[in-house]
């Protein structure tokens, strides 16, 4: 599919598509600092170069409409519309943070925005995704449910089961593979049989595009019209968004796997939000105001997540049916 | 010739060194040979954590890079090792074993008995286990009694890198499917290791501490808990002994019972949640076994019955540590 052009879309949806993914941007360099400076908690994956993705997508649906995520999951929170200020807290694992510090950076979730959850298990979201779209299609009032995984995760045989019920039921689901080209060091051909996952997809009888993830507009259209389809009852289908992973795997990988220059070249040639920025028609003075927003949002993010309580003690027994 | 080296670097020598004596023996698991074919340095990672780093450079084609599919290579290891090619798999995390289960719980684990006795399955599963990295909810958890429960899977948690390496050793000259629990919160501990190949045989606990009062049996992340509260205790004139299990199954029941007939005292401390762990398993068999011989009411330790949570202060408060096990003791002394 070929898309060009940009005229059909709303100054509003354009500067808000650019706030989302700066957002993005800005709270994971922070983050990448952070971490190296030993502030923060934990295993950290972060998002930034995938922005496109996730805005281009999330910018369709609405809180009605529910995400399933992976261990890469800012990304997807904040397209989501996911509070900023919340998540650098569960981050940072403090009072005031979105699961109440008991999730951490890999189960992020916020059931009222529709976001069912950041995973640490690969794969695990498509079942539960499944389940939420089934809910979508029995409700029958057009909201539809998005799985997203990597190029390596979306193989677990949990997904490729979700794909033939997805299939078989007829859900309102959109599995979207983001190809990074990576599944930690290793290259996306050593963990897929296929080089284009629309093939994959054609097998399970779902059709299938394949979009330039670093280009806004390219995935923002395609995804349009896969959600409209998907809510006018055509049923399950895939989308995959060809992607570059900026940091490492998790904070403090060194990515000496890649080749030379491919990181250097991925910041400085494939930055989605360089070209969005490019090419998205609005004014420098539009997008700066918006970076100075967004710059003090985070700062203020991380001064507020560093001043907030850890959590009380008794707090640990809550949330299970039974404790002891 | 002995060194000091780390757990973590005692498990690599054992696979390095098992594989240079057996031409056969295959090691799956993901990125264990970490980023061949990907454009830039070859064997950079090893696993998530490095265990096995190195050991493609010097062994090659055995050390095979699985897609991150537990499902289709852990059973794939499975059929492997029936099919005459010893496996060492890696299941990153415990937690990840969800998603392979039915190859270890209804297949592996089943067909040397289904299948008449004829069936030998030289397996081992490697995967890491416990608390304390604030790894959270679904990177943590200690799973090491539900493998145990299971008949036809022997199951392995050292505390020590000199355990670690001759139990690993043993573990991949078994003939049957070892899960070989891996406490990652100890990986960087260091301790003597002989430089040459040894076997630890399974079924044999070690007595850490000797002491007269109070027997305190755990194993693997415990140990070294256990050990400074024993310290501490001493401090306050309490003997204890520790008994470091070693192999939950098979489980040397007897040593156990010999350590309660002397001290008439047991603690009994596992870091899996407290329902049919491996310390109400201990309790039972001692109080079925030498009920007269103890002086009073054995004590277990565990962790709280909740999912590891991420909050490092929560996190702290989760895991079992020296006090709880100090209090227990004192419990039995009182
Ligand atoms: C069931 C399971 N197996 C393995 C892992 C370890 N793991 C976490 S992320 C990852 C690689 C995922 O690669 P991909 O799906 O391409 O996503 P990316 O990291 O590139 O976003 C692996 C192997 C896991 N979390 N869960
Ligand atoms: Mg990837």
């Amino acid at each position: 599919m070929n898309h060009t052009g940009k005229t059909d879309i709303s100054h509003d949806t354009l500067l808000s598509a650019y706030r989302r993914m700066k957002t993005i941007r800005a709270f994971e360099n922070r983050l990448h600092e952070d971490f190296k400076a030993g502030i923060v908690p934990g295993f950290t994956h972060l998002y930034a170069g995938q922005e496109a993705v996730a805005v281009g997508i999330c910018s369709h649906l609405t809180d009605q409409d529910q995400i399933a995520s992976t261990h890469r999951g800012h990304g997807h929170c904040i397209a989501k519309g996911v509070d900023v200020m919340a998540m650098m807290k569960e981050i940072h694992g403090r009072q005031g943070g979105i699961c109440k510090g008991k999730g951490g950076s890999m189960h992020i979730a916020d059931l009222s925005k529709g976001m069912l959850g950041a995973n640490g298990i690969l794969g695990a979201g498509a079942p539960l995704a499944c389940g939420a779209a089934l809910a979508d299609k029995l409700e029958g009032k057009g909201h539809v449910a998005v799985v997203f995984g990597g190029d390596g995760g979306v193989n677990e045989g949990a997904v490729l089961e979700s794909m033939n019920l997805a299939s078989v039921w007829k859900l309102p689901l959109m599995f979207v593979v983001e190809n990074n080209g990576y599944a930690q060091s290793t290259p996306q051909h050593r963990t897929t049989s296929v080089s284009s996952y629309e093939d994959r997809a054609r097998g399970f009888g779902m059709p299938a595009v394949t979009v330039d993830g670093l280009d806004f507009f390219a995935v923002y259209r395609a995804a349009g019209e896969l959600i409209a389809r998907m809510r006018a009852g055509g049923g399950p289908v895939l989308l995959e968004c060809r992607t570059v992973r900026f940091y490492g795997h998790f904070e403090g990988d060194t990515q000496r796997y890649r080749p030379a220059g491919d990181v250097k070249n991925a910041w400085e040639e494939r930055d989605c939000l360089r070209r969005f920025a490019r090419t998205s028609g609005l004014s420098p003075a539009e997008l700066e105001a918006v970076d100075r927003d967004v710059e003090q949002l985070v700062d203020a993010s991380v001064q507020e997540a560093l001043k907030a309580p850890h959590p009380a003690l008794n707090e640990l027994h809550d949330g299970v049916y039974v404790s002891y | 010739m002995t060194r000091h080296i780390s757990l973590k670097s005692a498990i690599t020598e054992a696979l390095d060194q098992e594989m240079a004596r057996d031409p056969k023996l295959l090691i799956f698991g993901q990125d264990t040979a970490g980023g061949v074919d990907a454009g830039g340095e070859t064997d950079t990672w090893g696993g998530v954590l490095g265990v096995t780093r190195g050991l493609y450079t010097r062994h090659g084609d055995r050390v095979i890079d699985a897609p991150p599919t537990e499902m289709a290579y852990v059973g794939a290891a499975v059929g492997a090792a029936l099919s005459g090619f010893p496996v060492v798999a890696e299941v990153p995390f415990i937690d990840f074993m969800g998603v392979c289960f039915d190859q270890l719980l209804s297949q592996a684990a089943k067909m040397r008995y289904m299948f008449g006795g004829t069936a030998e399955i030289p397996l081992v599963v490697r995967t890491m286990v416990g608390a304390g990295i604030n790894g959270a909810a679904q990177h943590s958890q200690m799973l090491t009694a539900m493998f145990t429960h299971i008949p036809g899977l022997k199951v392995v948690c050292p505390s020590t890198p000199h355990d670690a390496k001759g139990l690993m050793i043993e573990a991949i000259r078994d003939r049957g499917p070892v899960i070989f629990c891996e406490p990652k919160y100890l990986y960087e501990t260091t301790g003597p290791v002989a430089e040459a190949p040894y076997a630890i045989p399974f079924g044999q606990a070690h007595l850490a501490r000797e002491g007269r009062d109070v027997s305190i049996v755990t194993y693997g992340p415990m140990v070294p808990r256990a050990l400074e509260a024993a310290t501490r205790l001493a401090e306050t004139g309490i003997e204890t002994e520790v008994i470091d299990l070693r192999t939950l199954s098979p489980l040397d029941i007897a040593t156990v019972l010999k350590s309660v007939q002397k001290t008439g005292r047991l603690v009994a401390a596992d870091e899996a949640h407290p329902r049919c762990n491996m310390a109400t398993d201990i309790v039972a068999r001692v109080t079925g076994q030498c009920f007269t011989s103890l002086k009073s009411a054995p004590q277990m330790v565990s962790a709280p019955h909740t999912p590891v949570p991420f909050s490092p202060v929560l996190e702290k408060a989760y895991i079992p540590g020296a006090e709880q096990i100090m209090a227990a003791v004192t419990r039995t002394m009182s």
